[in-house]
């Protein structure tokens, strides 16, 4: 038998295609009351006063007074600096200050809270902060040496706006007074943080159980933030000895949570007249908005990945994340490569154009080959694929001669050549000491992980590589929802880490497993010798070396490549950009359910394609000026393009299979080529989105 | 014990008991919803609190997916929020709650409509079929199988919407090809992006092989 490879009926589908599946707003408890936050009006201040302009009755109100004494008020993620209720300082808008439970929606939505502010003057600008979050500098080689080889000095700067998830469930979850603490049902990527940010909230010892219900997108999106409404529902829930909901409406969820960093990335790239690379000075500049939260880590991936697939001895890579008066920004699907690639992707097109090269040269000229090393010194071994995606790619779009044909209409063809690290950075997966764990039923075996399912597949996913192992039928594998008191810790949703990472621990739990069953099936020796439970724990490649203070080593186990080619159209009279047609190449180690992965190079090509064209968050006086689904546009099925995707398979040897990450991969692509389709038409633009009034403004300039 | 104001189902094989409308919604359905969530045990325990008589509601009969519901709502009750908090019917998704994406979409009289644009006052009389009423895993309808075997979905919350959307449909004036379906379902927003998927899926069911653009 063989299940892995295959594209068996998702665990989840019948649930979901006969509206059965439960979201957290689908849940009902008895006597719950439903949470509203009250958020800040200003972008950066003090609350002066606070007052309630409504008959309180029948209210449960909540303010930072009531964080328990055993508790602290600050969400705990990396740094401990964002409180779940301000204390005094406001410093964006939409920052929680009260909040108020009731049972009838309508006055709890009616209920007037009246807050003073002393009004400071707040900082929009991330290049104007004098805060950095986060500084760091990758070095390679000599940079001055580097220049002073070089026959062609390249420069350029590129920028990335913010980018809103716009998962079609909205951030919700029920907090339940259980055993003298909490119990959290919601829509969750990592149950486990939740999990720390309330045994911060209420105290080391309290009890707190957390259980990911139906979960409709996530994206990053639901990385940190449901913390955050967690905290609040939980406060909500304990002091009025009830359940409490709470569920935000499109336009909350906009306005108060995370979104993608916006960026600024300059380049500096010394070339010979051959176009070997040969100096590579990198500026990365992150909007962090106002809190630490996961920005430090997005600035390593971005910077670790600024500096391409490409080969270039002397490299250094500058980056900073500022602190500004908006909403902080968080994990988004790519965790800042999207944006560091956009640059350096729209940055080669702009050496070939110098060196009188075509795009294709310039990228096979310096693209990384086994043998070669990364900005960070990592030597790439086997599983480094950027020749073939880009050679693929490029012979599959007849590439070279297409944009020859192209010259002189209204069409542009534009390539990117890609890679994404998969898993924590360096050492971060022997931090984590993820855990999986295998249970015997009756009729075959359970899977015990907190790995949530947000649509990527990871039930199924998690099953064939079980099923497989154990050689008995996908159908016998079971998959408990996670409750973490039910299921070990493995680690956050994140990173596309759950394939290669949870996948791997759990195959290593079915391999113990199948030993200790002999000859017999599940069945026969649960019934001769009853259940029993296998828990293992990641283990890193013993070869990993990585210092976390030089940013040297091997920054990622492994990584997954990919070459876009994208055709775009552009409207003369409105300037508009339209997709025509995607050609994705993706080496992804091994695709366990070839259905799925094309699914997340769809949908992840398709997030790109917004990225690069649609998506605009227009952020007035530090706050989402746009909220709502009129004016903030994703593609719809009109505006994706028709797609080529082409799976590549280069086993990595330390994957369930070969397997590598690839949730994150196809998010990076799709903006850098059509940048680079438009640059093909003769639009020069350095930004994204594309929108008609920044394509007008560059074909004006032409 | 009879209540005159009680919500009342013909057919339905259990009375509901518990009169809301949109703000006592969360009251209401208690039953139905604390059993399929197993694992809020110490919740199911609770007694079920009486809700207070409600002014400013009005007696309406919907006929949902075959069955007469005889209920009392608030005259400004969205037809959304009615299926979902009053008569229980959690399949019918809010995504945005403006007509901007699509995920509420349910029939009238056979026609899709976004419920979250319709009060659901200005529906009695009419047939209102929601994603429960087309098919039960048992016996799918065909484009519920359709999806489930092109993948026509990833975190499956905007799914109900597509899926009555292409039932809809296919009774529509809709060409051949691909892009034709596109056209016609570019009201149903999928973040997860299974366009190709869900496209796939209905000219299955459509029986047309695929047409393909340029």
């Amino acid at each position: 038998m063989s299940v892995v490879g295959t594209s068996v009926a998702r665990k989840d589908g019948i649930g979901k295609a006969t509206g059965a599946a439960k979201y957290a707003d689908d849940l009902s408890i008895p006597g719950m009351l439903f949470g509203r936050t009250v958020r800040s009006t200003i972008p950066c201040g003090r609350v002066k006063r606070i007052r309630y302009d409504f008959d309180t009755t029948g209210f449960t109100i909540v303010d930072r007074r009531d964080i328990p004494l055993d508790g602290r008020n600050v969400v705990a993620l990396i740094e401990d600096d964002q409180p779940f209720l301000v204390e005094r300082d406001v410093r964006h808008v939409a920052e929680p200050i009260v909040l108020l439970a009731h049972a009838d929606r309508e006055k709890l939505l009616a209920a007037d809270v009246i807050i003073e502010y002393e009004v400071e003057p707040p900082v929009f600008d991330p290049e104007a902060s004098t805060e950095s979050l986060k500084t760091l500098t990758i070095d390679k080689g000599h940079l001055d040496a580097g220049f002073a080889q070089a026959d062609v000095i390249v420069e350029g700067t590129y920028r990335t706006g913010h980018q809103e998830h716009v998962y079609i469930e909205p951030n919700g979850v029920i907090a339940v007074p259980e055993d003298g603490g909490i119990a959290i049902f919601g829509s969750i990527q990592c149950p486990f943080y939740v999990v720390k940010a309330l045994k911060s909230l209420l105290g080391p010892k309290a009890h707190v159980r957390v259980v990911q219900t139906e979960t409709g997108g996530g994206f990053g999106g639901k990385e940190e933030y449901p913390s955050m409404i967690a905290g609040h529902a939980t406060l909500l829930a304990l002091k009025a000895g009830l359940p409490v909901k709470i569920v935000y409406d499109r336009t909350e969820d906009m306005i108060a949570t995370t979104k993608r960093h916006p960026s600024i990335v300059r380049h500096r790239t010394g070339v010979k007249r051959d176009g070997t690379l040969v100096a590579m000075d990198v500026e990365v500049i992150l909007d962090g908005g106002a809190y630490i939260t996961l920005s430090p880590v997005v600035l390593s991936r971005g910077c670790i990945h600024a500096a391409g697939p490409y080969r270039c001895d002397n490299v250094r890579i500058r980056g900073r994340a500022m602190l500004t008066n908006t909403p902080p920004n968080g994990a988004f699907r790519g965790f800042g490569a999207p944006q560091t690639i956009f640059a350096i992707e729209a940055h080669m097109d702009r050496i070939a154009e110098a060196l009188g090269v075509d795009p294709v040269t310039i990228r096979e000229r310096n693209a990384l080959v086994p043998g070669d090393t990364t900005a960070t010194g990592q030597r790439l071994t086997a599983d480094c694929s950027a020749l073939p995606v880009l050679r693929e790619a490029v012979e599959r779009t007849d590439f070279r001669r297409k944009r020859e044909a192209l010259r002189g209409t209204n069409r542009g063809i534009g390539l990117s050549l890609f890679y994404h690290g998969s898993g924590f950075t360096g050492s971060g997966e022997l931090r984590l000491a993820s855990k999986a764990a295998l249970e015997l039923t009756d009729h075959g075996v359970r899977i015990l992980v907190s790995s949530t399912e947000i649509g990527q597949g990871t039930r199924t996913m998690h099953a064939q590589i079980v099923a497989e192992t154990l050689g008995i039928p996908y159908e016998d594998v079971d998959v408990a929802q996670p409750d973490t008191t039910l299921v070990p810790d493995s680690g956050p949703t994140v990173a596309s880490r759950t394939c290669m990472v949870v996948g791997r621990i759990l195959q290593r739990c079915a391999e113990d497993l199948k030993r200790r069953l002999g000859d017999l099936t599940p069945a026969e020796y649960y019934r001769a010798h009853g259940p029993f439970t296998i828990v293992r724990e990641h283990e890193p490649p013993g070869w990993i070396q990585w210092d976390d203070e030089t940013y040297t080593g091997d920054a990622y186990a492994t990584y997954a490549w990919g070459c876009d080619v994208v055709e775009v159209e552009l409207d003369a009279d409105t300037c508009e950009v339209r997709p025509l047609h995607l050609t994705a190449v993706q080496e992804v180690g091994k695709a366990i359910h070839p259905a799925l992965a094309r699914g997340q190079i769809e949908g992840g090509s398709a997030q790109g394609i917004g990225y690069a064209i649609v998506e605009h968050v227009a952020m007035r006086d530090g706050v989402m000026a746009n909220a709502s689904l009129t004016n903030y546009t994703i593609p719809t099925t009109l505006d994706t393009p028709a797609m080529d995707i082409v799976l590549l398979e280069n086993p990595y040897e330390d994957g369930p299979f070969g397997a590598k990450g690839l949730g994150e991969l196809p998010m990076d692509g799709p903006a850098p080529a059509v940048i680079n389709a438009l640059r093909h038409l003769g639009v020069d633009l350095s930004e994204i989105p594309a929108t008609p009034e920044r394509v007008m403004s560059a074909c004006g300039s032409r | 014990m009879h209540d005159p104001d009680a919500p009342d189902s013909d057919e339905s094989p259990h009375r509901l008991t518990r009169r809301g409308f949109l703000t006592q919604a969360g009251m209401a359905g208690v039953a139905s919803v604390a059993a399929a969530m197993p694992l809020v045990g110490a919740a199911e325990a609770a007694p079920v609190p009486e809700a207070p008589d409600i002014p400013g509601t009005v007696p309406v009969a919907l006929r949902i997916n075959g069955t007469t519901h005889r209920i009392r709502i608030d005259p400004r009750a969205t037809l959304l929020d009615t299926l979902r908090e009053t008569v229980h019917l959690t399949g019918t998704k809010k995504g945005c709650d403006h007509g901007q994406c699509g995920a509420c979409t349910v029939h009238v009289n056979g026609q899709r409509v976004n419920s979250c644009l319709r009060l659901a006052l200005m529906h009695e009389g009419d047939d209102i079929t929601t994603i429960e009423g087309i098919g039960v895993p048992e016996a799918l309808h065909p484009m519920q199988a359709a999806f489930v075997a092109h993948d026509g979905y990833q975190c499956g919350y905007c799914t109900s919407g597509q899926i009555m959307s292409a039932v809809a449909l296919l009774k529509e004036p809709c060409g051949p090809s691909d892009a034709d379906v596109k056209e016609l379902m570019s009201g149903n927003i999928c973040r997860c992006g299974a366009y190709p998927n869900i496209v796939a899926a209905i000219q299955q069911v459509r029986g047309n092989t695929r047409v393909s653009e340029g």
